[in-house]
Parts: C-alpha cells; structure tokens; sequence
C-alpha cells in the first residue's frame, strides 16, 4: 500500500508532512492566514459596510461627509488587484508586523484586501433590512445601537452569514497568492512545489485539499444561515 | 376645552429632490383631543403618512411646530428661521409614549412574538421578571398567548398586527397612530383589529389616530375626520358632520364607499320605475340625521301635500348613536306638490338632491 503510493505519487511523499515545506504546514498556514485576515479584515469591513448603511441618505444617520469617506476607501482599496496591494503595503506591513515576508506578515495585505470586498457585501445584506423595521423601532424609542445590533446585525444575520461566507471562499483565494510573500500555505505548495517543478501529484493534492476547505466552508455557512433564517 | 394632546401648527413638509420640490403636506394644522380617535382619510400620496410621522418626528418637518402632550417637539418658523428641536434622548423617552403600527407590521422577523414585544422594554425600569410577566399581560391583551413562541413568518396578517399593537402599547403609551394598519388585512380581520383599537380607546383612554383609505374604518370607530388631498386637509368635522353633510365631492366619494349608496343608485337606475320615469315624478335622494328619522315623514308628504313617496333604497347607520340615513324615492305628484313637499323636507333637514326628472321644478 504505501509502497504503491510512494510510486504513484512521489512528490507527494517527498514533501513530507511536518517541516518547513510539509503538508500539515502548509495547511495550518492556509487555515491560519484564513482565520486571522477573515477576523482583522470581517471587522474592518463589518464597520465600514454598516458605516455605509448608517450614514447613507437613507439610513438611521445620515452624514453626507463619513458616507463619503467610507464609500470612497472601500471603492480605492477594491480597485487596487490583490497581487499588487502585497508589494504596494510592504512598508506598511514591516511598520505593524515587524518584518514583511511570512506568513504573520501576510495577514496584512490579506486583511486590507479582503476588507473592502466584505464592506460592500455587508452593505448589501443590511440594506436588505426592511426600512420598516427600522422605522418601527424607532417608533417605540430604541436607541442607536438598539438599533444596529437589535435590528440591522440581529435582522441582517442570516444574510451576513451568506455573505460570510462568499467572503471567506473567496478569502482562501487569496491565501494562495500570499505565496508571493513567502506566506506559504496550500496555494503556495501547488504554484512553487507543485507547478513549478512539474510536481502534478502535488498541484492536485494541493487543489484537493483547497477544495475541501471551500466546501467545508460552504456547508457549514449554509447550514448556519438557514438556521438562523425565520422569514 | 382642554389642551389638545396633539398640536401640529402649520407643518410644511418638502422633499428636494434632485430637480424639483415635492410638497407632500402644505401648512397644515390638526389638534387631536385626548381620547379622540381622529380618522385621516386621502387617496395614496395624499399626505396621510408624511404627516402623522411628524407626530413622533419621524418626519421632521421643514416648518411648522409640533407639539405633543404639552411639550414642544419641534418649531421651525419659516421666515425667521428659528428653530427648536428636543433632544434626541428625550425624543426617545417620548416616543414610547406613542406607539404606531404599520400596514406592513414591521415586526422583528428574526424574533418571537414575545421577543418582538419585548424589545419595546429594552430601556424600561422594570425588572426582568415584571418585564416578562407585562408581555405576557400584553399578549393576553390582544388573545395572542398561545402564539408567543411563534416567530412573525408562522403568524397571519390579523395576528401580526396584533403583535404588533402588543409591542406598540408596550411602554404604556397616551397615543397610538395607526398608518394604514388594516390595508393588507380581510375585512373580517379588519373588524377585529378596528374593534381592539376602539376597546384600547373606551378602555385606557388612548388616543387614536387612524390613517385609511378606508372610510368603512373610520365609521367604525372614529368620533373625528380629516379629508386630506394633495398635502392639505380639505374637509374636517366630527364623524357626524362629516357624514351628514359633506361639503368637497371627494368627501362625497369616500363617504359613498362606505355607504355603497353609489351602487345602490346604479342598481336602482336600471329598473323600469326610474328608467322609463313618469311625467310626473322626480327621483331623489333623501338624506338626514339624528332626530328626524322619529318622524314620520314619508306619510305626511302624502298627507299634505298629496305627493306619493316609492322608497326604492334605505340605508340608515348609527354614528356614535345617532342615526344617519339615505333614502332612495321616486316623488309623484303635481310640480307645485313636489316643490312644497320638498321645501317641507328641507326645513326638517332632510337633504334633498334630485338625481333625475323634475326639470321643471
Ligand atoms: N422620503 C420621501 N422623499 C420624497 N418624496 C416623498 C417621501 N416621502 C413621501 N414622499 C412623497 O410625498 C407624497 C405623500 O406621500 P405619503 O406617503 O405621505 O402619502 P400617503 O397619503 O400616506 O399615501 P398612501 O396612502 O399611499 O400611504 C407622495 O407624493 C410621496 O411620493
Ligand atoms: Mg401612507
């Protein structure tokens, strides 16, 4: 059995699976850039999509001037391709993390470049809330911040989990690109180890493993949006 | 005459857009007395909602003053551009001393009945325990008890709107504007909603303002009405005046929805007796209120003045305990007769308006 899978997939096996260049380390590092960008960058976006859906003309406070802001940061930081963004914040990136290679360091760009796509996503899901709701609320006395955690987030969440979910797929995405950086992780193996050296049996196993984190992802997301559903 | 709970003096409400003014209500005064239930009728886009969400300033308006239960709200004078407006927290505070409920209910989708109500406590004093036991109160309130693990999505229409009256007189409001609260309903619901408001009104002395397109609403339960078109209230009066003597045609229209003498007046148009009517006949339609309808007037037109009446039509209604009534008659008789009979009429108050023949009186 190994012997035969040590013929078949040579590469593979030569990879190891602890190590610098293993497989378990590859796939922690996929699992770590995901996590900490979708948590520094979901909260990023989270305040700016809900900024933008608070202070549009149509929101709970209007304010032409921070609309403006929001609106405008998250359209420059969506322009700017994700490729570009790693090497155009370097310097930024050394300032916050110390150094601006590795795997720690690329939780910046990640987080910069997931931000400005969850900030719309967010958006669109809370515009989504019933203007009446809101409205009804108000009517009853609640507070601003009754307001956005009782109605938009606690109305929104099934929605923003949908969209968290699109967030994250599309964030392990850009976790094989992170590769440029020195960040390592699933992509990395398939472009580097794989790709490169004309290693198939890596590149597939690599996108395999990748595929299953996407569904993993999707699954758990879907399953938790419906649950939380009542409409 | 007491204070009114509500004042709204020369409100002024426009939207710019972005190449003209829309002008949604137009210097427009309402006082509402404690204990009214005062009706706001108007076709869409008539003003209705622009104005009543002035009230609790969800609207605020571009000039007028708004003053509920004693305190000023808002007052903007348009030409010396002063301006007052309360503070947002007290704005707050107040707002739960007016409940309001929606034609679409607005409830709190992702929530239960109860929490939908008890949302509406988030800021009260009460403790937890006397928080769950007024829900339970409050839906017990509105017969809704059996449902309050439901969420909105598992309830109908008229329970909807139920909760959402629960949830509106959560904090023990003096107010509760209703915007159209019984449109999506069946008349069937309708009559129970209409029917809790007015017990809500007898019982706790609330003050209801009920905005409809519905005149049939407003004659269930409404002592005043307001007829609004193109953001100004062209006719107001108690429900009485109103009913009795109309004085703008669109006040007629509505009126006659609710009345469906209109229809009767087709119907009755189409049978032979008034198709083809005789020479000497007129038809008329008699309308009167309160006290005349003791007499029995009918008899004496025959008695002395010798003109036959054929009541084609009755429709009589009792209007906060006075009778209001239409009648559909053909007058037979000789010109001289029907013009005396007539004058007769009138100076019992019964209105007289010929609907055909007669040319030559
Ligand atoms: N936020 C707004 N911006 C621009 N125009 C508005 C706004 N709100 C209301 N209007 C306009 O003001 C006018 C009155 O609207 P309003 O909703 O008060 O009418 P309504 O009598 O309540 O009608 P309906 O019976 O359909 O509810 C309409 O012409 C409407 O288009
Ligand atoms: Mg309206």
């Amino acid at each position: 059995m190994s012997t035969w899978f040590e013929q078949n997939f040579p590469n593979v096996v030569y990879q190891g699976w602890s190590g610098d260049t293993g497989w378990w380390t590859a796939i922690t590092q996929t699992i770590y850039m995901t996590f900490w960008s979708a948590l520094f960058g979901g909260l990023l976006g989270l305040i700016f999509g809900l900024g933008l859906v608070i202070t549009s003309p149509s929101g709970i406070a209007p304010n032409k001037t921070l609309f403006w802001i929001f609106d405008k940061v998250v359209s420059l930081f969506r322009a700017i391709p994700f490729i570009i963004l790693l090497a155009f914040i370097a310097p930024f990136t050394k300032l916050i993390v110390g150094t601006q290679i590795g795997t720690t360091a690329s939780l910046v760009p990640l987080s910069l470049g997931v931000f400005p796509f969850y900030a719309r996503q967010v958006q669109v899901a809370l515009t989504e809330v019933n203007a009446g709701i809101v409205e009804a609320a108000q009517s009853i006395g609640a507070s601003f911040w009754d307001i956005v955690f009782g109605v938009y987030l606690r109305e929104g969440r099934s929605e923003l989990i949908r969209v968290s979910t699109v967030t994250l797929i599309s964030l392990i995405g850009l976790t094989a690109m992170a590769g440029a950086i020195g960040a390592g992780g699933l992509g990395n193996m398939a472009i580097a180890y794989g790709y490169n050296r004309y290693a198939t049996d890596t590149t597939v196993l690599a996108t395999l493993l990748v595929l299953i984190l996407v569904l993993a992802v999707q699954i758990i997301g879907d399953v938790l949006a419906r649950r939380l559903s009542h409409k | 005459m007491s204070e009114p709970i509500i004042a709204l003096d020369n409100i002024t409400v426009s939207f710019k857009q972005k190449k003209r003014t829309i002008t949604a209500v137009n210097n427009v005064s309402v006082h509402i007395e404690r204990g009214d239930v005062y009706g706001i009728v108007g076709y869409s886009g008539a003003g209705k909602s622009t104005l009543v969400r002035v009230i609790n300033l969800l609207q605020e308006p571009t000039s007028g003053s708004v003053v509920v239960n004693g305190t000023t709200f808002f007052k903007h004078d348009a030409n010396t551009n002063d301006k007052i407006r309360i503070k947002n927290n007290d704005l707050r505070l107040r707002r739960q001393k007016i409940g309001m409920i929606f034609q679409h209910f607005n409830l709190l989708n992702e929530r239960t009945v109860t929490e939908n109500v008890a949302f509406a406590l988030e800021h009260s004093k009460l403790s937890s325990k006397e928080k769950a036991q007024k829900v339970a109160d409050l839906l017990a309130l509105v017969d809704l008890s059996d449902r309050a693990d439901n969420y909105p999505s598992q309830l109908s229409g008229g329970q909807k709107q139920r909760v959402a009256i629960a949830r509106a007189l959560a904090n023990d409001p003096e107010i509760l504007i209703s915007d159209e609260a019984t449109s999506a309903l069946d008349p069937k619901t309708t009559n129970q909603i209409l029917a809790l408001l007015k017990s809500l009104n007898q019982k706790l002395g609330l003050t209801v303002v009920l905005i409809t397109h519905e005149m049939q609403a407003v004659k269930e339960i409404a002592n005043k009405v307001a007829v609004m078109q193109d953001g100004e209230i062209i006719e107001r009066g108690s429900l009485l005046e109103i009913f009795a003597q109309p004085k703008e045609q669109l006040t007629r229209e509505f009126i006659e929805t609710a009345t469906n003498i209109d229809k009767a007046i087709e119907t009755v148009g189409h049978q032979p007796i008034v198709h083809n009517l005789a020479e000497n006949a007129v038809f008329v339609r008699l309308s009167y209120v309160g006290k005349t309808t003791d007499q029995p007037l009918i008899t004496r037109l025959f008695r002395d003045f010798n003109v036959t009446a054929n009541i084609l039509y009755g429709n009589i209604e009792v209007l906060q305990g006075t009778p209001v009534g239409s009648l559909l008659v053909i007058l037979q008789g000789t010109p001289q007769a029907i013009t005396n009979a007539i004058a007769a009429l009138n100076d019992n108050e019964v209105d007289v308006e010929k609907i055909k023949g007669g040319q030559s009186l």
